[in-house]
């Protein structure tokens, strides 16, 4: 099971560990993005996530397929939420099974943190003092 | 020649629109980018992290031609 996925639902995550549950390997590395209640500062009340699916899924399927061949892991899933969501709320939800616990927990955080700087996702937080706005992911950022 | 514009996010805000089809002489996004920014003066205080053509990942300084989708997305923050 190889796929990445955008959901406007909460995230079945009994669902989504089931598929990836295999005879054949003896590990499974889990990894949950939560909405949390502040950055940089300011209190968070809830979050909004844009995504321009057809490529995010596009080319988050490019990095799960290169997780799976880097890392030689057996099954590797992503599902990102899109639209509003509370604090605590799954945001983003990576799974990988493969026979031992070395391979699967490295590609699961290669999966992570190309997921952050390579899919055209968006994210707005909402804060207590009534005000709003896309964060900025400045690592990502190149100048035109 | 004819080009279509899409902004997502912070740009659509910063634009005031989703789309718009330009008449253009850019030959690539960095160049367009710089025209669009001229047009909405408010896309001026960003700077463009990725760039797409025809839904799929491209350079900016990649060749566009008449009739191309070029999407604009400012930095990403997923996860």
């Amino acid at each position: 099971m190889k796929s990445f996925g955008v959901s406007t639902h909460p995230i079945d995550l009994a669902a989504f560990r089931k598929q990836l549950q295999d005879r054949s390997c003896g590990a499974y590395v889990q990894f949950d993005g939560w909405v949390r209640d502040h950055n940089e500062g300011q209190q968070v009340l809830r979050l909004e996530y844009e995504i321009y699916e057809p490529l995010a899924v596009k080319e988050g399927n490019r990095i799960i397929t290169e997780a799976v061949e880097r890392f030689a892991v057996s099954n590797a899933c992503a599902i990102h939420r899109s639209g509003l969501m509370g604090l605590s709320e799954v945001a983003v939800v990576v799974g990988v099974s493969s026979p031992h616990r070395g391979e699967a927990f490295d590609a699961c955080r290669y999966i992570i943190d190309q997921a952050k700087v390579r899919l055209p996702i968006w994210k707005k937080e909402y804060y207590a003092n009534g005000n709003a706005e896309w964060v900025n992911c400045q690592r990502c950022a190149h100048a035109v | 020649m004819k080009v279509k514009v899409r902004y997502f996010a912070a740009f659509r805000e910063a634009a005031g629109t989703e789309t718009e089809t330009l008449e253009t002489a850019a030959v690539s996004p960095a160049e367009l980018f710089v025209e669009c920014a001229k047009r909405h003066q408010p896309l001026q205080k960003y700077s463009a992290s990725l760039v797409a053509i025809n839904d799929e990942m491209a350079d900016w300084e990649a060749l566009i031609s008449d009739g191309d989708e070029i999407l604009f997305f400012p930095p990403v923050a997923g996860g």
